[in-house]
């Protein structure tokens, strides 16, 4: 297992976020994060890397827990907005991650020319990253992960306003990678990736929904695409969230969609059943 | 070891590309002391005086304001959080702060101390000390910053960080009014404040001291910086909430 989540609870602002979460990510894989804003994506992210504060339960990352020193050098992590230093240019900017990841100064050159190419940035070494695009400035991000050569990717939302001849080249990229034995945890809300996955991991409300493969996610909804399996998910997960006597149902099984999870969601914190639908947008990004 | 340089290096590179920064930092003290000295042309006394005091006060003000926003920013920007996913120490991370920094203001004392003898600034003591403690003071407000940026959520808030935590050591440092002269409790204030062993420092080898007149004060300025790189790197957190 390259991610080993079980019990998990996270209170960001008083607000407890995630609520016993079980998840498993499997070793040289492609595993999809899907869910609405607010369903705690990100911060289920944050927890495996290491950087979420007020985290109870247990995270274990490539066998170790999460946030071990020890695994810094093994896990990549990119964040939602690409965070890279916009005055330096793309060359500079990967040399420092490199240098960061311990990869020696004789190979850096080739790295970061391996890393650029991978992103499809080849040509743009002394750009500064402050002069490029959105979807540049997040695959100069991405590089940056990549150029430490990690065992596990937790990539959130990586291609966000990119273009889909090159969203299709960066899915091609992950599937290499997982190939040659990494693991990645990718989230996204362009359903059509989900079908690039090899699991899918439906979450809501901090809640599992479903641990699924994208075949198995089409068959049990009979909804026609991903984007209408995940609509069906949601909102029957909606519905049985609005009624208060909902049982928790925290299972590990690995082929089928979970009951709808309620979590800790007392009768007080139900919602009426005419609100269900707007539930999962109401609160913001948990970012 | 290595990332401390590898993140002083990348610092520096930054620093490079903004050059407005750079001028600023090294001209703006040229102009503040030539203004000094066109005021009391007839006055010699007054540049050999205040121009060491001066050149010990700058590197405080400017480093701490560049090194404050420049964490903000980068706690804004999301670069510490993914910083803090990757092998660098939180050591590593504000001494390279602090390394950068100390090159620039090496620069700026070189220059403004350059400029103030060719002024007709007149340093009884060894020049080559003035620039130590120059460079030291920089360091200090470089590692003072990064404990203040720890302390503001925004832009604005950084910005009052300055006033703040640098203007009382100005009114105390001995700059205004001797130290001896001051009622008690302020120069109590002034004993824990860091930017008066800075300006006595200066003052003595403004009248004619070598490093046995100035060690003791060299030696607070030190352990002011040991605490403030201490404070900088227990105010980073890993995990964020």
């Amino acid at each position: 297992m390259a991610i080993r989540v079980a019990g998990l609870r996270v209170v960001r602002g008083g607000r407890t976020i995630i609520s016993g979460l079980d998840v498993d990510v499997p070793a040289g894989s492609v595993v999809g994060l899907l869910g609405p804003s607010g369903s705690g994506k990100t911060t289920l992210m944050r927890a495996v890397v290491g950087v979420q504060d007020r985290v109870s339960g247990t995270v274990e990352v490539l066998g170790e827990p999460a946030g071990s020193p020890s695994l810094r050098r093994r896990v990549g992590y990119v964040t939602q907005d690409a965070s890279v230093y916009t005055d330096l240019t793309v060359a500079q900017n990967l040399d420092y991650f490199a240098a960061l990841a311990g990869v020696p100064s004789r190979g850096r050159k080739a790295a970061v020319a391996a890393a650029m190419s991978d992103v499809d940035l080849g040509g743009h070494e002394k750009q500064p990253v402050r002069t490029l695009s959105g979807g540049e400035r997040s695959r100069v991000s991405l590089a940056a992960a990549l150029v430490a050569d990690p065992e596990l990717l937790v990539l959130d939302e990586p291609t966000v306003g990119l273009d889909p001849v090159l969203r299709r080249d960066l899915w091609d990229t992950f599937r290499q990678l997982a190939a040659s034995g990494k693991s990645l945890l990718v989230s996204s809300h362009v359903m059509d990736e989900a079908t690039q996955c090899d699991r899918l991991l439906l979450l809501r409300e901090g809640g599992l929904v479903a641990d699924i493969t994208p075949g198995a996610l089409l068959e049990e909804t009979g909804a026609p695409d991903a984007e209408r399996a995940f609509l069906a998910l949601i909102d029957a997960a909606n519905a049985a969230g609005a009624e208060p006597p909902a049982r928790e149902v925290r299972g590990r099984s690995t082929g089928g969609v979970h009951e709808p999870v309620a979590a800790d969601r007392g009768p007080a914190g139900g919602v009426a059943p005419g609100t269900a639908a707007t539930d999962g947008t109401r609160e913001e990004d948990a970012r | 070891m290595n990332l401390t340089f590898a993140t002083a290096g990348r610092v520096l590179a930054q620093l490079r590309a903004d050059r407005r920064t750079i001028a600023l930092i090294v001209v703006l003290p040229c102009l503040l002391i030539g203004l000094i000295a066109w005021m009391f042309e007839d006055n010699e006394m007054v540049l050999d005086r205040f121009g060491p005091v001066l050149v010990g006060i700058f590197p405080l003000i400017v480093m701490f304001l560049v090194t404050s926003v420049a964490t903000l920013r980068e706690r804004q920007s999301g670069t510490l959080e993914r910083l803090m996913t990757t092998p660098i120490r939180k050591g590593d991370f504000v001494a390279g702060y602090a390394l950068a920094f100390a090159v620039l203001s090496l620069l700026q004392a070189v220059v403004v101390v350059g400029w103030s003898v060719w002024l007709g600034m007149d340093v009884e003591g060894p020049l080559w000390l003035v620039f130590v403690v120059a460079v030291l003071v920089a360091i200090l407000g470089c590692t003072l910053g990064l404990g203040a940026s720890a302390l503001a959520r925004t832009e604005f808030q950084a910005v009052q960080m300055m006033p703040a935590i640098v203007l009382p050591q100005l009114i105390t440092c001995g700059l205004l009014m001797p130290r001896d002269q001051m009622p008690e409790i302020l120069e109590w204030l002034s004993r824990v404040l860091p930017l008066t062993y800075a300006v006595d420092a200066m003052q003595n080898l403004a009248a004619g001291e070598e490093w046995e007149g100035i060690q003791g004060s060299v030696g607070v300025i030190g352990l002011f910086i040991v605490g403030a790189v201490v404070l900088g790197v227990l105010t980073l957190r890993r995990r964020t909430a």
